[in-house]
C-alpha cells in the first residue's frame, strides 16, 4: 500500500478530513472516500464541468484538482447548496423551467450558476451561456437551463430588494 | 422473399390466423416458412403487420377478414 | 378531439426533482458498498488484430490486484443462439466477442482483458502489465473501401444475406437488403427534373454525460446482483444470463439513475464482466468506463455513403426516388440501414421508389442507435436532394412537401400504408410559423427547411398500483427515467384516477419486482409504459367501484366514477376518502397490467433553421432555429420541448462538427469531449417549438413517442440553409469550419451550385 497524507479541509462549511493518495483527484475522494456522490464524474479530464465545484469560492473542475491540493481550503458541492430542508432558488428554478432531463450535468451547472449570479446578478442571455459553456449538457439543448438562470436571478434579484 | 413466390410481392391468402397464413403460403411456396420462422416463431428481427399496425403476438395474431399484412424488419430505437 | 383533461398537458414539478437537483439521486457510478472492489479493461491498441497469446502472471501477482480474466473465462456457449439485445436479435457470439474479444480484435478500444484490485488506480496500473501478443491485420474503416473485394476481412465466416437469401460468398457485407413499389424506370421517365448527389455522413457518438458503469455482486447462493446505468434493465439481465450461460431467475438488474443515453445504453459492455470479476473473487466489483474507452468502445451511430435520386413534373410532383444506403455496422453486423431504408422516403407519397441497403462491417466500434437510428443520416441525403429539385422547380420548399406529403393511408416502401399520421399538420405549422413567416436579411445568411419521420414501438411494458390510506398511489414501473418519464406516466395514472400529479408517487425497480419491462428506447415509454399505467388505473377504478358498493350495499355495476368522485343513487364519495375505507371493505387494493400494445404511432419532426456562415473562417452561426413536431398528445409539455430542443441541438452537432477523426490504422484522433466537439451553452441559441397534436388513435390518450423524430431533420434543414447561404450544395456531415472553406474555395470550380 502506498502511504496516505492527512488533509484537513473544509467541505460545506464543515470540517473534514481525510486520507488519500497524492495521485487521487478530489473529485475521486469527495465521492469515493467522503460519500459524496453529488459531484459527478463524465470525462476526468476537465471538459465536461460534471465535477464542477468550489475552491475557495471559485469553480473548479474536480477531476484536475488533487486532493492534496485541498489542504486548509475550502470547498463547496452541490449537497451544500440547499439550506437544510430549502432547495436554494435556484435548484427551485431548474425544477420550475424543466432544466433537466437525466440529470448528470444539473449538480455542476447548480453549483456553477450560483458562482455566477453571486458575481453578476443581472447577467444577459450571451453572458450566462459563455459562463456555463465548461458545462455540457447533452440532453436539453442548453435552453430551458439558461430560461431557469435567468428566472433564478430575477427571483434571487427580488428577494435581495425586499431585503434591502 | 419475393425470389421464393416467383417475384411476387403480394399474395391473396386465406388463413385466420398469421400462423395459418404462413402455413398456406408455405404450401403453395415451399420455403417461405423457414425464411420467416425459427422453429415454431418468428424470427426476432421480423415483424408482422396487420392494415399497417405492428401487431405483437406475430403468428398468433388473428387476421380479420380482407386485412393487409406484410412481412417487416422490426423496428427498435434509441 | 377536444377532450378536457384535468392532468394531462399540464407542467407539474417532476417527482424525481429533489433528488437530482441536491445531488441526492443515486446513479450507476454512484453505488457504495462494503468490501468494494474496483474493474479495469484493457483494450486493444489495434483497430485489427489477431490474439495470439494473452499472459495475465504479471498483473494477477500486482499487490491488490484480486482477479483477472480473459473471454476464456467465459463459459462455452452455442455462439448460433439468437439473443434479444434490445435492438434486435443478434448471435450471442457476437454480443460475446464484443463484451471480451476472442480471438481477433476488431477495432480500437475492442475490450481484451479485465482487472479487479482494490481500487481503480492499482486496476488500471495492473492491467498494464498484462501481455498481449498481437498480429497486427490491415484495417478496413469506411463502408465503401470494405465493400470492395479484396477488402480486409473482419469476419472470415460472415456471409453475405442478399435480399433475404444466404449465400456463400464471403465478405464484409453482412446484408443487402432492397424495398421497393411501382416500376422506378417507368417512374423516371415521367419525371421532368431529376436530382442526383452523393452523401457522406461520419461516425458520430450519443455523447451521454455519464459514462458506462456496472457493479456486480455474484453471491454465495449463486444469485447475481447487478446495478448499472441502463436503458433496458431487462435486456441486461437477459443478455448477461445469455453470455454467463445461466437462468435469467438467478440474476437481479437494479436500473441506477441514468445520465444520458439517446440509444447507446441498451446494449450491455460491463455487467458480465463485472458478475465474472465478482464470481471470481467474492466480493461486489464497480466497473466504471473511461471516457475514452466511452468514445472508442460503445456505440457510435453510423458513417453511411449515400446516393439518392428523385425526379419530379413540373407541377411539383414527385414521380420517382431512388436510394442507395450503405452503411457501417462497426465491428459487428447491425448498422440502422433497415429502418434507414424504411425511414428515407416516409414523408412522401411516391408511386415508385426503390431502395438498396448495405450494412458493411468496418474495424470501428460496434455501433448502437442514437435517437431514430439511422433516419438522421438517410434525411440528410432525400432532404437535400428535395431542396435542390424546389430550387430547380422554383417552388417554395415547404410546398413542394406539401404537394407530396404522406397521408393517412399512402403506401411506404416496405409496404404498409401509414395509419392517422402528422406530416402534412407539421408541414402545416412549419409554413405558419412567426419562424418561417419572417423576412431573413443580410450576406452570408441562409434559411433551411426539413422534415424527417421516426416510428415509435410499442413492446411490453408492466405497471403496479398501491392505493394508500391516504389517497395517494404508489406507482411501480420498471422503464428507466431518463428524462421525466416518472412524470409522465404517473400523470396518465392521476388523470384516470382522478388525483394530482402529486398524488401519484412513481419508482423504478428491479427486475424482480415488476414484471418484464421492454427498453427506455424507441420512443415507447411515454406510449407503452404510460398505457400500462392506464390500464392499471382502470384496474384500481374498477375495484375502488367494488368498495364503493360495499360500503352503499349497491351492486358494483351502479357505481359511476368520474374525476375522482364516486356516485351511486345519491351516494357520493371521493377518491381519498374512499381510500381511507378500503381496510375495512376489504383489504389493499392493488391496480395492475402488463400490456404489449399496439399502434405505436409515428412522428414526423420538421426543423426550420437561419444560419449566417463567416467567409474569413468557415464557421457556422446558428442564427435562429425552430423545431415542429406531431407528439399525438404532450402529456408533460415542458419536458416534451425539452426533448424537441435536445434532440435538434444533438442535430446541430451532428451537422456542424461532430465526427470520429480515424487515422489511417483505426485510431479514433479524438476520443475526449475536448476535441469530439459537442454543442455547448454558446454554440446555440434558444430553440424555438411548436408542437402539433394530431392524437395517435391506437393509444387511450393519443400519445405519439416524442423522444426520436426531432434529431432527424436538423442536418438536412442545415445543410440547405448553408447551401442557400453560399450558393454550394453541402453533400458532407460534418460541415466542419474547414470542410465550409474548402467547399468555398472551390466554388468557382464547382458545377453544380445550388
Ligand atoms: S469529470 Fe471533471 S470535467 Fe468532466
Ligand atoms: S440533463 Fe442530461 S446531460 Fe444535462
Amino acid at each position: 500500500m502506498r502511504s496516505k497524507t492527512h488533509i484537513q479541509t473544509t467541505i460545506n462549511g464543515e470540517e473534514r478530513d481525510f486520507l488519500c493518495e497524492p495521485r487521487q483527484s478530489l473529485l475521486e475522494v469527495l465521492r469515493d472516500t467522503l460519500n459524496l456522490t453529488g459531484t459527478k464524474e463524465g470525462c476526468n479530464d476537465g471538459n465536461c464541468g460534471s465535477c464542477t465545484v468550489t475552491l475557495d469560492g471559485r469553480l473548479v473542475t474536480s477531476c484536475l484538482v488533487l486532493a492534496v491540493e485541498a489542504e486548509g481550503r475550502e470547498i463547496g458541492t452541490i449537497e451544500g447548496v440547499a439550506q437544510g430542508n430549502h432547495l436554494h432558488p435556484i435548484q427551485k428554478a431548474f425544477l420550475e423551467n424543466a432544466a433537466l432531463q437525466c440529470g448528470v450535468c444539473t449538480p455542476g451547472f447548480i453549483v456553477a450558476t450560483k458562482v455566477l449570479l453571486e458575481k453578476e446578478p443581472d447577467p444577459s442571455e450571451e453572458r450566462i451561456r459563455f459562463f456555463l459553456a465548461n458545462n455540457l449538457c447533452r440532453c436539453t439543448g442548453y435552453d430551458k437551463i439558461v430560461q431557469a438562470v435567468q428566472a433564478a436571478a430575477l427571483n434571487l434579484r427580488g428577494t435581495k430588494e425586499t431585503q434591502a | 422473399m419475393r425470389n421464393l413466390t416467383d417475384g411476387r410481392a403480394e399474395l391473396e391468402v386465406e388463413g385466420a390466423t398469421i400462423r395459418q397464413l404462413v402455413a398456406n403460403i408455405d404450401a403453395q411456396y415451399p420455403g417461405f416458412a423457414a425464411r420467416l420462422l425459427d422453429q415454431d416463431r418468428l424470427r426476432l428481427n421480423v415483424s408482422v403487420a396487420i392494415d399497417g399496425e405492428v401487431a405483437p403476438l406475430g403468428l398468433l395474431e388473428t387476421v380479420p377478414p380482407a386485412a393487409e399484412v406484410h412481412f417487416i424488419a422490426a423496428i427498435r430505437g434509441g | 378531439m377536444s377532450t378536457q383533461y384535468s392532468v394531462i398537458g399540464t407542467r407539474p414539478i417532476r417527482h424525481d426533482g429533489a433528488d437530482k437537483v441536491t445531488g441526492r439521486a443515486l446513479y450507476g457510478a454512484d453505488v457504495q458498498m462494503a468490501g468494494l472492489l474496483h474493474g479495469f479493461i484493457l483494450r486493444s491498441p489495434h483497430a485489427h488484430a489477431r490474439i495470439l497469446s494473452i499472459d495475465t502472471s504479471k498483473a494477477a501477482a500486482f499487490p491488490g490486484v484480486k482477479a483477472v480474466i480473459t473471454t476464456h473465462d467465459f463459459p462455452a456457449v452455442d455462439g448460433n443462439k439468437m439473443v434479444d439485445l434490445g435492438e434486435g436479435d443478434t448471435p450471442l457470439s457476437y454480443a460475446r466477442g464484443n463484451v471480451l474479444a476472442g480471438d481477433k480484435v476488431l477495432y480500437r478500444g475492442h475490450a481484451v482483458a479485465a482487472v479487479a484490485a482494490v481500487n481503480a488506480h492499482v486496476a488500471e496500473e495492473a492491467a498494464g502489465l498484462i501481455e498481449v501478443v498481437y498480429e497486427v491485420l490491415p484495417c478496413v474503416l469506411h463502408a465503401v473501401d470494405a465493400m470492395r473485394s479484396g477488402a480486409p476481412l473482419l469476419h472470415e465466416d460472415l456471409r453475405t444475406t442478399e435480399l433475404g437469401e444466404a449465400t456463400t460468398t464471403i465478405s464484409n457485407i453482412a446484408q443487402h437488403i432492397r424495398q421497393s413499389k411501382g416500376d422506378i424506370e417507368a417512374g423516371f421517365a415521367l419525371a421532368d427534373v431529376i436530382v442526383e448527389r452523393e452523401f457522406h455522413t461520419s461516425t458520430v457518438h450519443q455523447g451521454y454525460i455519464e459514462p458506462h458503469n456496472a457493479t456486480a455482486l455474484w453471491n454465495n447462493d449463486g444469485r447475481i446482483s447487478i446495478w448499472c446505468s441502463t436503458q433496458g434493465s431487462f435486456v441486461v439481465r437477459d443478455c448477461t444470463a445469455a453470455i454467463l450461460d445461466i437462468p435469467v431467475s438467478q440474476i437481479k438488474v437494479t436500473p441506477m439513475e441514468i445520465g444520458g443515453g439517446f440509444g447507446g445504453k441498451i446494449p450491455v459492455y460491463l455487467e458480465p464482466v463485472a458478475a465474472l470479476l465478482s464470481k471470481k473473487t467474492g466480493r461486489p466489483v464497480k466497473i466504471v468506463m473511461p471516457r475514452q474507452a466511452v468514445f472508442e468502445a460503445t456505440g457510435p451511430t453510423p458513417g453511411s455513403y449515400m446516393k439518392v435520386k428523385v425526379g419530379a413534373k413540373k407541377d411539383g410532383s414527385i414521380v420517382a426516388a431512388q436510394a442507395y444506403l450503405a452503411f457501417e455496422a462497426g465491428a459487428y453486423p447491425g448498422a440502422m440501414v433497415v429502418p434507414a431504408s424504411m425511414t428515407v422516403f416516409a414523408a412522401y407519397d411516391i408511386a415508385n421508389a426503390l431502395v438498396d441497403g448495405y450494412d458493411v462491417v468496418v474495424n470501428k466500434p460496434s455501433t448502437a442507435a442514437y435517437r431514430a437510428p439511422g433516419a438522421p443520416n438517410a434525411a440528410f441525403a432525400m432532404e437535400s436532394v428535395v431542396d435542390e429539385l424546389a430550387l430547380k422547380l422554383g417552388i417554395d420548399p415547404l410546398d413542394l412537401r406539401l404537394r407530396n406529403a404522406a397521408k393517412e393511408g399512402t403506401r411506404r416502401v416496405d409496404g404498409p400504408r401509414f395509419p392517422r399520421i402528422g406530416c402534412v399538420e407539421v408541414l402545416e405549422a412549419m409554413k405558419n410559423s412567426p419562424h418561417y413567416q419572417s423576412p431573413l436579411g443580410g450576406p452570408n445568411r441562409g434559411r433551411g427547411v426539413a422534415i424527417g419521420f421516426w416510428f415509435n414501438i410499442g413492446l411490453p411494458s408492466s405497471c403496479t398500483l398501491n392505493v394508500c390510506a391516504d389517497g395517494n398511489v404508489n406507482l411501480i414501473e420498471g422503464s428507466t427515467d431518463i428524462g421525466g418519464s416518472r412524470a409522465s406516466i404517473a400523470m396518465q395514472a392521476a388523470e384516470v384516477l382522478g388525483l394530482a400529479a402529486e398524488e401519484i408517487h412513481p419508482t423504478v425497480v428491479d427486475t424482480d419486482s415488476i414484471g418484464y419491462t421492454g427498453v427506455t428506447g424507441g420512443s415507447r415509454t411515454t406510449f407503452a409504459t404510460g398505457w400500462a399505467a392506464y390500464e392499471a388505473a382502470q384496474d384500481v377504478v374498477r375495484q375502488m367501484k367494488e368498495r364503493a358498493a360495499k360500503l352503499w350495499d349497491v351492486k358494483p355495476e351502479a357505481v359511476e366514477a368520474s374525476g375522482g368522485v364516486y356516485k351511486s343513487n345519491g351516494n357520493s364519495i371521493g377518491f381519498k376518502e374512499l381510500a381511507g375505507r378500503i381496510a375495512e371493505t376489504g383489504g389493499p387494493v392493488v391496480g395492475r397490467a402488463a400490456v404489449n400494445p399496439r399502434g405505436a404511432g409515428g412522428s414526423f419532426a420538421g426543423s426550420i433553421v437561419d444560419v449566417e456562415i463567416d467567409p474569413e473562417t468557415g464557421k457556422t452561426t446558428i442564427l435562429r432555429f425552430t423545431c415542429v413536431q406531431d407528439v399525438g398528445r404532450a402529456i408533460h409539455p415542458a419536458y416534451v420541448e425539452g426533448q424537441m430542443q435536445g434532440g435538434s441541438v444533438q442535430g446541430i452537432g451532428w451537422a456542424l462538427n461532430e465526427e470520429y477523426f480515424m487515422s489511417p490504422d483505426g485510431r479514433m484522433m479524438n476520443s475526449s469531449f475536448l476535441d469530439y466537439r459537442m454543442p455547448t451553452a454558446l454554440d446555440v441559441p434558444m430553440i424555438e417549438t411548436i408542437i402539433v397534436e394530431v392524437p395517435n388513435p391506437g393509444h387511450p390518450f393519443g400519445v405519439r413517442g416524442v423522444g426520436e423524430a426531432n434529431i432527424v431533420p436538423p442536418q438536412a434543414a442545415i445543410a440547405n440553409a448553408m447551401s442557400h447561404a453560399t450558393g454550394t450544395r453541402f453533400t458532407r456531415l460534418p460541415m466542419s469550419p474547414p470542410a465550409v472553406m474548402e467547399a468555398i474555395w472551390c466554388q468557382g470550380s464547382s458545377s453544380q451550385p445550388s
